[in-house]
This record gives structure tokens, sequence and C-alpha cells, in this order.
């Protein structure tokens, strides 16, 4: 019974993604910068999960993971940006977020550990 | 000056290069100005024993370092890619202990650092003075101390002595 | 020909993403999540990182992925490793079908 679940849910992931990316078939002309654009829904699909982390998650633990994984997928976002708009400046916001997110994470472990900061 | 300031000077221009990458001569002169004020003012608390700086072999073996680490790095992930997506998820998990020789700080950051992101295993906590790491495992093969340490540490140790001890 | 390999790079990195998120969501504990979740997405940014640079050549925005990638390797495990260190602290146990815990049998010795 578990593993028809996971088949079945195998199937229809594998089906969204297929109907995303291939669907109205890009010309050969410009597949490069089309496919970028449909290829954005992968990460989409990743903050999604992230998200969905965070609102389960059962200890504060989980919600701190799934926000340092979003931090890093959003670098992911903006180096992906830059491509096919032909904008330089979007790896500066992802250099810039890359840092406060690593020290927002470090402040979060601190917190985790011992709900004092002086040690 | 002493030494591990125009160390420390060296690497901070670079960077700055980096970042403001077409080198012109305004960017430059600011660039100077700002990496000697810092330099100046956080002195040797980030380069603390300047004199390795001076071994060319240590920079072989970091160059030797790096394709082996991103060998494994693919690995790792490959492993966890398979087991994320086999419907019964083959995991059998542990925090295990494992001893290390190596004793300066850059050297146990680059160990747990190495140790994270091979295959299977993640570091939780270290003990400086005795030397131990407390390291997660997705598939505990071996509960014992020095069989554990066989299979994890060795892989890295000889290589990160050579270039940071 | 470097942009047909670039999108070869980016999406292996997707892929890549795509499974560290799926690991986010299957697996059953804290650190089993820490580690499928950092392990991916670290290397699957990279790889994205890099597509950019052969994009781009040795441009201003390709040599600010380079750095990119450095500051990534250099930061990510510092940070799964303090999450895991604070969780651990915190009281958060491991999975009922753990096989051993060393370190809380240390720590327990210990205070």
């Amino acid at each position: 019974m578990r593993r028809l679940r996971y088949f079945i849910g195998l199937i229809i992931i594998i089906l969204i993604f297929g109907v995303i990316i291939f669907y109205p078939l890009p010309s050969l002309l410009e597949w490069q910068s089309v496919l970028l654009k449909r290829c954005f829904s992968i990460l989409f699909f990743c903050a999604l999960f992230c998200l969905w982390r965070i609102i389960k998650g059962p200890t504060p633990a989980d919600r701190a993971v799934a926000i340092d994984i979003l931090g890093i997928l959003v670098l992911g976002f903006c180096a992906i940006l830059g491509i096919p708009t032909g904008r330089d400046w979007y790896i500066d916001i992802g250099i810039a977020w890359a840092l406060q997110s690593f020290i927002s994470t470090l402040a979060l472990a601190k917190y985790l550990e011992g709900r004092n900061f002086d040690e | 000056m002493k030494k591990s300031q125009i160390i420390l000077f060296i690497l901070a221009l670079l960077i700055w290069t980096f970042l403001a990458w077409p080198p012109d001569p305004q960017h430059l002169i600011i660039g100077i100005l700002v990496s000697g004020f810092v330099s100046f003012m956080t002195g040797d608390m980030f380069v603390k024993r300047p004199h390795l700086f001076k071994h060319i072999s240590r920079y072989l073996w970091f160059l030797y370092y790096i394709p082996l680490f991103i060998w494994e790095c693919i690995k790792a992930n490959i492993d966890v890619a398979y087991r994320v997506v086999h419907p019964d998820l083959p995991i059998n998990p542990g925090i295990v202990k494992v001893k290390t020789t190596l004793k300066s700080d850059t050297g146990l950051t680059f160990l747990a650092n190495s140790i994270t992101l091979t295959p299977g295993t993640m570091s939780v906590d270290i003990d400086e003075e005795n030397g131990f790491l407390y390291i997660h495992w997705i598939n505990v093969r071996d509960k014992d101390m020095q069989k554990a340490t066989e299979i994890i540490v060795k892989v890295f140790e000889d290589i990160l002595r050579r270039i940071f001890e | 020909m470097n942009e047909t390999i670039g999108m070869f790079f980016i999406i292996v990195g997707l892929t890549f993403d795509f499974f560290g998120c799926l690991g986010l969501i299957r697996l059953p504990d804290v650190y089993n999540r820490l580690q499928a979740s950092t392990k991916c997405v670290t290397l699957g940014t990279c790889s994205i990182l890099l597509g950019l640079f052969l994009f781009k050549g040795f441009t201003a925005a390709g040599i600010k992925a380079i750095l990119c990638i450095l500051f990534i390797i250099l930061t990510a495990p510092v940070s799964a490793h303090a999450l895991a260190r604070g969780a651990h602290k915190s009281g958060v146990k491991l999975w009922g079908k753990s096989v051993c815990d060393k370190y809380a049998e240390d720590k327990g010795v210990n205070s």
C-alpha cells in the first residue's frame, strides 16, 4: 500500500515537470533562454517544499534548518535570473543575501543552544 | 607592520580586486586605502602563524587536496540522492565518536568541513582538548571508535596534516 | 559550445537541488534532514554558479560567481555544524530506530 502511494506520487511529479518544461516546444533558435525560464519552476517547487517544512515542522530546529536551506536557494534564483535577462547586478543581490543568511543562521543556532548570547 | 598584517593586506586586496573586476586606478586606490585600514585595525587576529606561508610544498599538497575533495563531494551527492529516492528509505543513523591527531584551529575547521561534505557523515561537535570529534553517520557500519576512525577520518587526515601543521 | 556546457551544469544543479529538498520532506529526523539538504543544496547551487560563469566568461558577473562558490563551500558546512550542535543541546531526540548516541552518553557523564 505504501509502495503504491509512493509510485503514484512519483508519476504525478514527473508528469507535472514534463508538461511544464516541454509543452509548447520551443523553436530551435531560442531554446536556451526559453528552457532556462521554464527550469525556474523546479526552484519554485524546492522553495515550496522548504515553506512546507517551516509551517509543519514539529520542533524549532526543523524550522531553522528550512530557513537556512531557503537562504541558499535564493542565491540559485539570483544566479539563474542573471542569464536570460542579461542584467549583471542580480549576482550582487545574491552575494549580499548569502552573507546575511549565514549570519542569521549562526544567530538562530546560538539561540537554540542555550538562549543566552554571552559565553 | 608585522608579517601577519602584510599577509592579511594582500588577501584583502585580492578579494577587493575580484569584487570590482575590470581593474582600474580609482577602484585600486580605494581598495589599497580600505584594506590597509582593515589590516592595521585587526592586527594578528586572523593569521596566527605567518611563517607557514613560506613553504612551497604546502601549496602543492593543497592543489592535490582540491580534486580529491570534489570527487568525494560528488560521490556523497549521488549516495544521498539514492537514499532519498528509494521507496524504503535505507538509513541506519547514529552518532559515533572518532579520534583525530590534528591540533591547529585551521586544520580542525577544514577537517570538520570535509567530513560534513563527504558521504553520509556530518560533524556535530568538537572536543579540542582530547581531540575527539562527534559525528552523525547516516549508515552506521561500525560503532567501535578505532574502526570508525579508520573509515571516516583517514581519507583526509594525512593530507591536512601536511598542509596545516 | 560554452553555453551548451553551461546549460548541462545548470540542469545537473537543479536536479540535485530538487533531491535535497525532497530529502527535507521525506527523512524522519532533524539530523538526517540537515545532512541530505546541506550536501545536495550546496553542490547544486555551486553547479548553477559554475554554469553562470561558463555563460558570462571573465566579466564582472563571472568573477563574482567564482567568489560565491568559494564562499558557499566555506560557510555552508559551518552553519550545518552550528545548527546540529544547537539542536542537540536544546534537547531534540534522535530518530526512534537510531543505533547509538555516543554524544548524549558523554555529555550525561560530564554534567
